[in-house]
């Protein structure tokens, strides 16, 4: 049976658009011990790795799939899902030619077009991209002049044969596998991801990018992303996702975690584009994701910022735990969702050390049937004197048949905390979209103007390459929904 | 350049205008006055398309096209501009970057390419200076948190930069302080020229001290019952509308 599926997904053709058409190297579709085993020998990992999985994998069958969440779907058949895929065949790829041309098509979409870097090298804005396509990472570039400042870019696995001693220290100390159900199951079968560590006192002179992408069908994707920023080093860091069209729902389940030093900074910009699923709402990405950060020692930041308009249902919360004395943690999201699409998303922001600050600016939009809830959570520990938080929660209704939901939770244990919460509710005017109209702008170019204008605020943040493309992709998300 | 031919219009099955005529000439300022509900603002949202609005019965002419058959940013950019009764707060979208896409987007109409950068500053500059506009309300999201006097100034800005064939001016004169009203009527009487023709839909006869139109119109239950030079205007002022209604028999 399991041969079977495997050679059918081998030996098959693509059926749909937007797929890159690579033979793959598949697990049998299941999940147990020894799929486990599997994925950690193809790996090639060492011992405390897969022990590492297995006790995840045990924990995981404990746990019961949450339910809390805002959101309602067909709960993912786990034993239906292939947990493995990788390119075939696996070689590292040595130039970008051998990249294929519809990767870095939709690279360029996304505004990282890695051929104008290689004409580029040597001018000073510069992207390096580590792409992992299902389960590997296939491409890293600028590798080597990154190493050169002792900043180590490579993919999750390579980081577990080279740099074993920083994954075992680091791994799990920000999310552990007992977090929750979906951090479980990723820490017993992700396959692969990013990493990224900063040394003492360096700032990383270019915008490091990992660029996910699902391909295969049937598979599902699950990643993991750890950067370290040693004391004063400093790292920006883009994230960019797609998937092909497809009739099913595809599960990608990603544990980022971020750890910052003393006087560290780490800022992580998402643009996540997911496929959402069709007008009817079949198919799309379920993406449950957790991410975190620990500003672990005093006077460091964590600054999170994310452009949300894909996947069919988003569960996803980045957070900052605040332990360090004066360290700062920032969440800035657009959230959008038309058709049929669900997100729950927002933060948590958990302040442990003194002066902590924290700033959250959500802006949800959302249009046709879907559903777009903000869940944010400020907690002050005793003893985190003189924390601060201001949260400002936007939704923007396109039509009338979304919802938009806030769901603020605020828990202050210490007395001298300053928490600030503002949330408006709106709707995009016909007398906005006829005043556009009235001075010879049309109804798509209005609402791209009209949104642009709401996310103003958090698409400043973006770094500039990614910032136009959000802009387009926002527009795009948003085509056809009003009028 | 325009002509109105017994237009009916409706809203949600109510006829607001019951048979307009109306024509207009290029070099031409139009009155239009008359008592609260006579269809005043109804007409300015008929001619700049506003869905809302059904229209049952005859025709409008612009400039030889059939207006009607036009979407509302077709209007725009065929040249009929309408500065609003009460300007809309567009957070977040500057209001250069909101002139530049409009004057852009009606360049692309006519197979012009965007205009240069320099030129739209250059323009910027010389049209902020005929209504006295603040450099920095340029800067700001558009109207957003403007008072009323800065909307309605604002509004002949764009009027300004935009450059239409026909102005129509809906109430623009309601807000305003007498300071306010002469930049207003100033910036609109420096844009006036042979080629374009202005439309004034007013309630106070005041405003018409500093624009001075051609004809003055009166609109009364849905049509224009008199039209006459501007003293009509005066003549309305003194003795109110009820005159009207005693002499169309209402």
């Amino acid at each position: 049976m399991a041969n079977e599926i495997l050679e059918d997904q081998i030996g098959g053709e693509y059926k749909y658009g937007f797929v890159t058409d690579i033979e793959a190297d598949n697990a049998p579709k299941g999940l147990n011990e020894d799929i486990i085993r599997f994925i950690s020998k193809k790996k090639n990992e060492p011992e405390w790795m897969l022990e590492y999985r297995l006790k995840a994998f045990r924990y995981w069958l404990t746990l019961e799939e949450p339910h809390w969440a805002h959101v309602s779907y067909t709960k993912p058949n786990f034993q239906d899902i292939i947990y493995y895929s990788a390119p075939k065949p696996k070689v590292q790829l040595n130039s970008l030619d051998e990249v294929d041309p519809e990767l870095l098509k939709t690279f360029e979409k996304l505004g990282i077009s890695i051929e104008e870097q290689k004409r580029l090298s040597g001018v000073e804005s510069r992207i390096a991209v580590d792409i992992v396509m299902d389960s590997v990472s296939v491409k890293t570039t600028f590798k080597e002049t990154l190493s050169e400042k002792g900043i180590i870019f490579c993919s999750f696995g390579e980081a577990v044969q080279e740099h074993p001693e920083l994954i075992k220290k680091y791994m799990g100390s920000v999310v552990p596998y007992t977090d929750n159900f979906y951090a479980a199951l990723n820490s017993a079968v992700f396959t692969d991801g990013s990493f990224c560590y900063i040394p003492k006192g360096v700032r990383c002179p270019m915008e490091l990018s990992t660029y996910f992408r699902i391909n295969a069908s049937g598979t599902g994707q699950f990643e993991r992303t750890l950067i370290i920023a040693d004391e004063g080093g400093y790292v920006s860091y883009l994230e960019g996702c797609t998937a092909p069209m497809r009739d099913e729902n595809q599960l990608h389940a990603a544990v980022v975690e971020i750890v910052t030093h003393k006087n560290a900074e780490v800022k992580y910009s998402t643009v996540q584009n997911w496929y959402p699923g069709d007008k009817e709402g079949k198919g799309g990405i379920f993406n449950f994701v957790t991410k975190r950060g620990i500003c672990l020692e005093d006077n460091s930041k964590i600054s999170w910022t994310q452009v949300e308009t894909g996947s069919a249902v988003t569960w996803k919360y980045p957070s900052v735990i605040l332990k360090g004395d004066n360290s700062v943690g920032e969440f800035y999201s657009v959230a959008v969702t038309n058709n049929y699409q669900q997100a729950d998303t927002g933060t948590k922001m958990m302040h442990l050390g003194k002066n902590t600050r924290s700033t959250i600016i959500s802006k949800g939009i959302s249009a046709g049937f879907s559903n777009n809830s903000y869940r944010g959570l400020v907690r002050i520990a005793k003893g985190a004197s003189n924390a601060r938080n201001f949260s400002q929660c936007d939704s923007l209704l396109m039509g009338d048949k979304c919802g938009a939901h806030t769901f603020p939770y605020i828990e202050i244990k210490d007395k001298s905390a300053v928490v600030e919460h503002e949330a408006t509710t709106s709707k995009i005017g016909e007398d906005q979209l006829f005043y556009c109209k009235q001075r010879g702008i049309d109804n798509e170019k209005a609402i791209g103007l009209i949104v642009n204008g709401y996310c103003k605020e958090v698409l400043n943040k973006l770094p500039m390459e990614f910032a136009v493309e959000a802009q387009k992709l926002l527009a795009v998300s948003l085509e056809g929904s009003v009028g | 350049m325009l002509s109105i031919k017994n237009l009916h219009a409706s809203i949600g099955g109510k006829e607001i205008l019951k048979g307009i005529n109306l024509e207009v000439k290029a070099g031409e300022v139009h009155a239009i006055m008359g008592p609260n509900g006579s269809g005043k603002s109804t007409l300015s949202a008929v001619l700049a398309g506003r869905e809302d609005y059904e229209v049952t019965e005859g025709s409008i002419t612009f400039n030889g096209k059939n207006l009607l058959e036009l979407s509302p940013e077709d209007r725009a950019r065929e040249g009929i501009f309408l500065a609003f009764q009460y300007p809309i707060e567009i957070p977040g979208v500057s209001n250069v970057n909101f002139l530049k896409t409009a004057l852009n987007e009606i360049r692309a109409y006519k197979g012009l390419e965007p205009m240069e950068a320099k030129d739209f500053l250059a323009r910027l500059k010389e049209k902020q200076k005929l209504v006295e506009l603040d450099g920095k309300l340029a800067n700001r999201s558009v109207n957003e948190g403007f008072s009323g006097g800065e909307k309605k100034r604002n509004e002949i800005f764009q009027m300004a930069m935009l450059d239409p064939c026909l102005a129509i001016l809906d109430e623009t004169d309601s807000g305003l302080d007498i300071d306010a009203l002469r930049i207003v009527a100033g910036g609109v009487n420096k844009l006036k020229s042979k080629d374009n023709a202005t439309i004034v839909i007013t309630h106070y006869q005041r405003l018409l001290d500093y624009i001075v139109p051609d004809v003055v119109h009166v609109l009364f239950n849905g049509k224009i019952v008199k039209s006459g030079p501007k003293e009509l205007a005066l003549e309305l002022e003194e003795k109110g509308y009820d005159f009207i209604k005693e002499e169309v028999g209402a």
